[in-house]
């Protein structure tokens, strides 16, 4: 398997690689039963470059995102492969070591800014927190940066709001401070697990643009984990379509969304509302996400595949090239 | 400040509801009242003229209002065996409870909410099950029972401690030194069990509860210590073992009669426990009210201190 692994990397990476992911796998462990939730990804990333992981919910999007920064329990997770962000091997660092890098070299915005704010703090406690842990600078000068911070993400009366409780605010200025804590730190690389999914629409969108502009200003390689196909098309640069734990479709974001491949992101994008379809019915994608309790030794889509064949059933398919940095795991696609 | 108000608002109907129980005790029980008054040999004359001394010829609710009348005062009436003011008998022994009862509750509060935390972050560990078993024989263990193996151990067995009173012969006052402390160690280790064995057990579910939050994952994605993710995780925890450990010092302000029968720890289970068989009704009806109220104000202050520690209590 190594081999179609190398073709992966190369395939998906372009410049310098500040996230080298090489044949991540997690299971999760209990007595009863084992669940194959991410089943050998293998992703590069480089600075200001920001792909965006799309997937249906079990997918394995979320357990990846949280496997670049370990923050998986201990006690029951099996991680195997390598993850490589800024030159820290991320599976060895000693548990010292991995919080140091934690929330500063690499940084995660949550989906539920609610309960993943703590709710007896200040916002503007929980932000300084992190600047006095990582940045050696006292209480006072940490609360003056993070000001800054929330004036950069666009917090109106900011000075006001460093001291409301997360419950305190409006969803949007509630994420709005998420952002102002993961950027707290200057990260390199920003972990965004569906930062937009809990928001109004229109917030949505203003979100989505202050990322984007922050990521640039910044040069911060993302990684950005979505259910929305439009939502990741706004955001991403490169694409990669989960499945079943593994990637499916990878490659830049503009040709895959033209011209997509794997007839599961076939699937996913004709099921998604877009421009001049008035009239047409939308096609949902048969069947449901297998169960991952038994590792599959075939194609996991065929089940639900409608160009499905014999040969589909033989074996994991390979990667194949389809284009300039772009791969998809189907053996049809060869013959077609 | 208005949540303050409103609460404080709350206690009054509360508290007027007690003092309503506490009055009709006397009637609910098996002696009729002016039976425990009168001597035994005394006459029809005499009867009527202590029914009126004692206002038992009026209707019961007038009768309730003027007890609470002079019991707002402070006059509970008079003891029907030492003929003193009941108030002056009550009033120390509030103060030997308060002092054994608080004592009590940091000793259970400090030792439970290590256990509890420990067991938590130990779930199904060894450890944790081990904590969780001294939580249940804490539970379990009859206390006046805890203090008869107390005193035959360190008092009878090893005479390391002294078995009963509150302070060396002699001694009229309470101090706050040595020779007396050695009185309350036994006491206080008898009423702390069933504290302790509560207190655990509520601590480990709620740091359990908190430990399975998205903040919690969040806090780690931070990269601040382990120690510190710990304070936030108390600071979350605190207000739901608050109120249990509150409510443990209310039940054992009121609830220690036997230990305290047993140690003759003079408090106001002693003297309700001396009140019963004497059949003083003053003294048990001025006791029971006082240690009501007590508790009611116990839960309010608990309910303060919980919106202070939860800023999203102060909205509802």
């Amino acid at each position: 398997m190594s081999s179609s692994f190398a073709v992966a990397t190369s395939a998906i990476s372009t410049g310098d690689r500040l996230v080298e992911v090489n044949d991540l796998t997690v299971r999760f462990v209990s007595k009863d039963t084992t669940i194959h939730a991410v089943n050998g990804v293998s992703f590069t990333l480089a600075a200001g470059e920001v792909l965006g992981i799309l997937g249906e919910s079990g997918s394995g999007k979320t357990v990846t995102l949280r496997a670049l920064m370990r923050l998986l329990p201990e006690g029951r997770t099996q991680i195997g492969g390598t993850v490589r962000v800024a030159g820290h091997d991320v599976l060895g660092l000693s548990p010292g070591a991995l919080s140091r890098v934690r929330g500063s070299t690499i940084a995660m915005i949550f989906q539920e800014p609610m309960t993943a704010l703590d709710p007896v703090y200040t916002v503007g406690y929980q932000i300084a927190e992190t600047v006095v842990r990582h940045e050696n600078v006292s209480w006072a000068e940490a609360r003056r940066r993070t000001l800054d911070l929330f004036e950069k993400v666009q917090i109106p009366s900011a000075q006001r709001r460093l001291d409301a409780y997360p419950h305190e605010l409006s969803g949007g200025l509630r994420q709005r401070a998420m952002i102002a804590l993961a950027l707290s730190c200057r990260p390199s690389v920003l972990l965004a697990d569906e930062p937009t999914t809990a928001l109004d629409a229109t917030v949505q969108i203003q979100i989505l643009l202050l990322l984007r502009s922050l990521q640039k200003e910044l040069g911060m390689g993302v990684v950005f984990v979505t259910h929305d196909v439009g939502v990741a098309g706004e955001i991403a640069d490169k694409l990669a379509i989960m499945y079943a734990g593994r990637f499916i479709e990878t490659g830049p974001v503009t040709p895959i969304m033209r011209a997509p491949r794997h007839p599961y992101t076939e699937g996913l994008l004709a099921s998604t509302v877009h421009g001049a379809m008035r009239g047409q019915r939308l096609k949902a994608i048969q069947g449901s996400p297998p169960n991952l309790e038994i590792l599959p030794a075939a194609c996991s889509f065929a089940p639900r595949c409608p160009r499905v064949a014999d040969i589909c059933l033989a074996g994991v398919p390979p990667e194949v090239p389809t284009g300039p940095d772009r791969m998809a795991r189907c053996v049809r696609i060869t013959q077609n | 400040m208005t949540y303050f108000l409103r609460r404080l608002l709350y206690a009054v109907p509360i508290a007027l509801g007690v003092t309503i129980i506490c009055f009709s005790l006397i009637y609910l029980g098996p002696v009729e009242p002016l039976d425990a008054v009168a001597p035994d040999d005394a006459s029809p004359e005499e009867l009527a003229r202590l029914k009126v001394e004692y206002g038992f010829d009026k209707p019961l609710p007038v009768q309730y209002l003027i007890w609470l009348g002079r019991a707002a005062g402070g006059d509970f009436g008079v003891s029907l065996f030492t003929r003193r003011p009941v108030i002056e008998e009550l009033l120390p022994a509030i103060s030997n409870t308060m002092m054994l009862a608080m004592s009590a509750t940091g000793l259970a509060f400090s030792i439970a909410f290590a256990l509890g935390i420990l067991a938590a972050y130990n779930n199904g560990r060894i450890l944790d099950r081990l904590f969780t078993g001294v939580a249940v024989v804490g539970v379990s263990i009859p206390n006046y029972w805890l203090s008869i193996v107390l005193i035959m151990i360190f008092a009878v067995e090893l005479n390391m401690l002294p078995a009963m009173g509150m302070g060396p012969t002699g001694s009229r006052d309470w101090a706050w030194d040595v020779a007396h402390l050695r009185h309350m160690i036994l006491p206080a280790i008898a009423i702390s069990a069933i504290p302790v064995g509560i207190i655990t057990r509520t601590t480990r579910a709620c740091i359990l509860e908190m430990l399975s939050q998205e903040f919690v994952s969040a806090l780690h994605a931070k990269g601040i210590s382990r120690a510190r993710v710990l304070v936030h995780v108390v600071r979350n925890a605190a207000p739901t073992v608050l109120a249990a450990t509150g409510i443990q010092f209310g039940h054992l302000l009121g609830g220690s009669i036997l230990v305290e029968t047993v140690f003759s720890w003079t408090g106001t289970g002693y003297l309700l426990n001396e009140a019963i068989f004497k059949r003083d009704l003053p003294i048990l009806q001025a006791t029971i009210a006082v240690l009501a109220l007590f508790f009611v104000a116990i839960n309010l202050v608990v309910d303060l201190v919980q919106t202070w520690l939860d800023p999203r209590i102060r909205r509802t």
